[in-house]
């Protein structure tokens, strides 16, 4: 990316609120239900039928503006989006236009050289999801799920505050951290429960006037947003290098090509004519009912991230990849807690191996194979020098397939650590015994050759000596 | 008992409980009377004869067995507007044409739960929007003071069901005036409740911010016994107000002993038909000498309630008839060739004229650039002349005068003039622009056919309504009267 640009990035983020049922009626929200079992007469848009909004989405909305620091409307309003499409079946979508619940707050992210950064928020309001447009499996013709109609959606705008893709990931991620916090969604991305559309422009550094911008749709992965945007970028500095001009326009990004394209002009743009929505009252929330949700809000990802460094003493990135899911940072501390280990060794445990298996078996933190309690009594093993560092590598792995505990693979697989001074003196004087040549040579200075026993010690008690045990019986004997 | 038609509902319910007759008489006699009159009047779109026998049986056992409520065996009529389970719901429109409501309006329900008996739907403007019936799908409805002229409307079928004795009572919505003013021009009383007073919930909405449900009956006292059981909060309307019902036939005998009834100045203007006019006045002395103090009271802005609610109404009504898109229930045109097709056709051909001008209006008015000047200009007059409503109530206690210009004018008339039609409705658009209670009852005639009182009063303020309408009828006549030809 040529250095003369700045790229000027807004995000509006769709998050699904995990409410039992939709927004406006009774019916359930659950995903994957067959077709069109999830929908009431309210959902399917039937005559005469009215919406009733439900009080959980105002809660979850609260905790969501209390969480970025921003004001929470004392009245909102909803409005109707008004707009032809077969998956939206009232003619219309109930969102917020002109008073949107949660007003402007703030997010600190890391930018790409790793300092902090304030992101704006510009506004969050809630809407409803339309249904589903089903293309495949029919001749000449669509299908229609309105399983999705209604579910409740918090729509999160950013100010036009990253410069990079790299920002832009970096901001989702923590907004996407923020909600699954608060607990108000799962953020399953692959389920569309949390996507986004980004608004992006390029300009010549220095410039305060803004490029024209367009709007990629529907990004449902961090790693689509990441290249999605990027490949936007260039193709407007490209655009404008070559002396042509960038449309303001709606642009889908296709993951197969890896290239965003045209889906529809300003000027096709829908006008939307929004107004208030008469069959619903404005939301007027008491400060009251705002206390009472701050007092329930969890600890944030930022507050835990600094926690975990001033109680732990563990190391700042450490504490970063800890705190990005509750459920991770919940099974830290439940390890530490567990354990009689230090905190930065279950640290490097928790990043290490066991996020390693987790992301090869495709699983979450919850549905993990070794508990933080079992993990803690591995690493303890470790500390009491039952085993060395390297075993217990073999240990965890047998763990994560279901062999048991840490002392039951141990003592099953027979992977005590051997610190019988005199088993150990008797391997050390056959090795020595061995290699005479080498014993030679390492008497005439050649100290690096202690590794070679070592490891000719470690390989004939199968790694179970205790290295440490190892080095001191072989110098005794070499006579150093 | 071939009377049995002639009974109003007060009449009937005492009638089903002093066991002079069973509920299932009254109703075979009215569906006699629907079959032989409808013809004629065109008043019904659907008559549900063999459910309306059924639950007079129910409701007839229910009373042997000592289970009777105020309303058991009662019959009554639905406008079509009301979704009535397994039964079609056509809101007067191709559209829906076949739909078959698979629910019932929370109006319905409550109905039925008390008891009461539905012998039809009643014909109505198409989606509410006119004043003369001419506007449905199924035929305009005839006025049974003269076949030739116009009932009013929108729920002009449920008017000329009354007023010709099809049935005693019928439901009603009111958008405009679209209850009052058919009350009016069919001899009937027609009452238009408090928004948020009955539950909206399955009443397809035309304007939601000013639809409301009520009655048209023969007597204040039938329309008070109805709306006890109709009012009510309703979880499944947000706009419904928790507001407790009291017992509105209690209310009924109260003198008008020191009542203050306004006079609004701007309502007897030149647009004032003279005979109407001068029955309107008789009335309001009737009311004087029956202890009622009159006064004067001025609402500047009420001139501007026509405009303000034909941008008010059909902004809302051009985004609440969007769902009639021919893809989940509805008329649907026949192999569209492509989705905007589907969409062009079905709904080209699904409504009719009047319904497509407001659309086209409402969709404008509500279009970015207009917004401001036309949507947002008009909620804000509609502030202005709910602020003029609220400063008169601080005087008067109910504001009277006429419901409509003029009596029922011949059909044709208007059609082609819709600015023309629009005005049927001066006077009884302000209580819809400001929420407020309404009445209509009959205080004269003039050449033959009738004129109504219009009387408003200030939210929650149907009990004063139905009272001043309820003495009134005490000393006079007018409400009793029958057209001839369907005594």
């Amino acid at each position: 990316m040529s250095a003369a640009w700045e790229v000027v990035i807004g995000l509006e983020i769709h998050t699904q609120l995990a409410t039992r049922s939709k927004i406006f009626s009774g019916a359930a929200t659950a995903y994957g239900a067959e077709p069109n079992t999830q929908a009431c007469l309210v959902d399917l848009g039937y005559p005469g039928v009215l919406p009733v909004l439900n009080r959980e989405v105002v809660r979850m909305a609260c905790k969501f503006g209390l969480a970025v620091n921003a004001q929470i409307a004392e009245r909102s309003v909803f409005a109707r989006k008004n707009y032809f499409y077969p998956d939206l079946p009232k003619g219309y979508q109930i969102s917020q236009y002109e008073l949107p619940i949660v007003g402007a707050g703030e997010l600190m992210i890391k930018d790409d050289n790793g300092n902090e950064k304030r992101i704006g928020i510009t506004r969050a309001h809630l809407e409803e999801d339309a249904g589903k447009s089903i293309h495949e499996g029919f001749a000449a013709s669509s299908g229609i799920d309105l399983n999705r109609a209604g579910t409740p959606l918090l729509e999160i705008v950013s100010e036009p505050d990253m410069r990079s893709a790299g920002e832009a990931v970096a901001y989702m991620r923590k907004i996407h951290s923020i909600v699954r916090y608060l607990g108000i969604s799962d953020g399953n991305m692959q389920e569309g429960s949390f996507r986004c559309d980004a608004n992006v422009s390029v300009r010549p550094r220095g410039q305060d006037e803004l490029g024209t911008r367009t709007e990629l749709k529907n990004l449902n992965s961090f790693r689509f947003v990441e290249k999605a945007i990027n490949y936007e970028i260039e193709r407007q500095i490209d655009l404008i290098e070559d002396g042509g001009e960038v449309v303001q326009e709606t642009r889908l990004y296709d993951s197969d090509k890896d290239e965003t394209r045209s889906m529809r002009s300003k000027e096709e743009a829908n006008d939307y004519r929004y107004f208030p929505d008469p069959d619903l009252l404005p939301v007027v929330i008491e400060p009251a009912f705002i206390e009472q949700v701050r007092s329930e809000l969890p600890e944030l990802p930022a507050a835990k991230q600094q926690r975990f460094v001033d109680e732990y003493g563990i190391r700042n990135d450490d504490a970063d990849i800890l705190t990005v899911s509750r459920a991770l940072a919940d099974y830290y501390e439940a390890a530490v807690g567990a354990g009689k280990s230090g905190a930065q060794v279950v640290a490097n445990w928790v990043i290490g191996d066991l996020s390693a298996a987790l992301n090869r078996d495709g699983l979450e933190i919850d549905s993990s194979k070794v508990s933080a309690v079992h993990l803690a009594g591995l690493l303890d093993r470790i500390s009491d020098n039952t085993i060395s560092g390297k075993i217990a590598k073999e240990v965890f792995d047998a763990m994560w397939s279901g062999e048991g505990t840490a002392d039951e693979v141990i003592a099953a697989r027979g992977l005590k650590q051997i610190t019988d001074t005199s088993a150990i003196e008797a391997i050390v004087d056959d090795v020595i015994a061995a290699n005479p040549s080498q014993v030679a040579e390492y008497k005439a200075g050649k100290d690096k050759l202690i590794g070679y026993f070592v490891g000719q010690v470690m390989q004939k008690t199968g790694g179970k000596a205790n290295p440490g045990q190892v080095n001191q019986v072989l110098k005794s004997k070499l006579g150093q | 008992m071939s009377d049995l038609h002639l009974k109003t509902l007060t009449e009937i319910a005492a009638g089903l409980e002093a066991g002079e007759f069973t509920s299932l008489e009254v109703t075979e006699s009215l569906l006699d009377r629907i079959d032989s009159s409808d013809d004629t009047l065109n008043a019904f779109i659907t008559v549900t004869g063999e459910q309306a026998r059924a639950t007079a049986v129910a409701a007839d056992a229910a009373r042997a067995a000592g289970k009777a409520g105020p309303l058991n065996g009662l019959p009554l009529v639905h406008k079509d507007i009301f979704c009535t389970r397994d039964v079609l719901t056509t809101c007067g429109s191709r559209m829906l044409e076949n739909f078959v409501s698979p629910y019932d309006a929370t109006v319905v329900e409550r109905l039925n739960a008390a008891g009461v008996v539905t012998l039809g739907k009643t014909n109505m403007d198409e989606f509410a929007m006119g004043s003369s019936n001419e506007t449905s799908f199924f035929g305009n409805v005839r006025n049974p003071w003269d076949i030739e002229r116009t009932p009013g409307g929108s729920s002009g079928g449920s008017a000329a069901a009354v007023a010709a004795r099809l049935a005693p009572a019928a439901t009603g919505t009111d958008t405009g005036g679209s209850i009052r003013q058919p009350a009016a021009l069919t001899g009937t009383v027609g009452l238009k409740p408090t928004y948020g007073r009955v539950s909206r919930y399955g009443m397809i909405a035309f304007a939601s911010s000013l639809d409301q449900a009520g009655v048209i009956t023969r007597s204040a006292e039938d329309a008070a016994l109805l709306l006890g059981t109709m009012a009510g909060f309703d979880e499944r309307d947000s706009t419904c107000i928790d507001h407790p019902v009291p017992d509105y036939s209690a209310a009924l005998q109260q003198s008008l002993d020191g009542l203050r009834v306004g006079i609004v100045r701007q309502h007897f203007d030149a647009g004032l038909d003279d005979q109407t006019g001068k029955a309107v006045r008789e009335a309001l002395a009737v009311l004087e000498s029956q202890g009622a103090v009159l006064s004067e009271v001025d609402l500047p802005n009420i001139g501007l309630s026509v405009p303000t609610y034909y941008v008010v109404a059909p902004a809302e009504c051009s985004s609440n008839l969007s769902r009639f898109d021919g893809v989940r229930f509805g008329h649907r045109a026949n192999d569209a060739s492509d989705l905007f097709d589907l969409y062009c056709r079905s709904r080209g051909e699904g409504f009719g004229d009047e319904v497509k001008r407001r659309i086209m209006t409402g969709t404008y008015v509500l279009s970015a650039g207009y917004y401001d000047a036309y949507y947002l200009k008009a909620q804000q007059v509609r502030q202005l002349i709910a602020d003029d409503f609220r400063q008169a109530f601080a005087d008067v206690d109910v504001i009277a005068g006429p419901t409509a210009p003029t009596p029922a004018f011949k059909l044709g008339d208007k059609t082609d003039d819709p600015i023309t039609m629009y005005l049927n409705d001066i006077y009884t658009i302000g209580a819809n622009l400001a929420g407020l209670p309404g009445i209509s009852t009959p205080c004269g005639m003039v050449d033959g056919l009738p004129v109504g009182l219009h009387l408003v009063g200030p939210h929650w303020g149907e009990e004063t309504l139905l009272r001043c309408a309820h003495q009134y009828q005490a000393a006079t006549d007018w409400h009793t009267r029958c057209p001839e030809a369907f005594r």
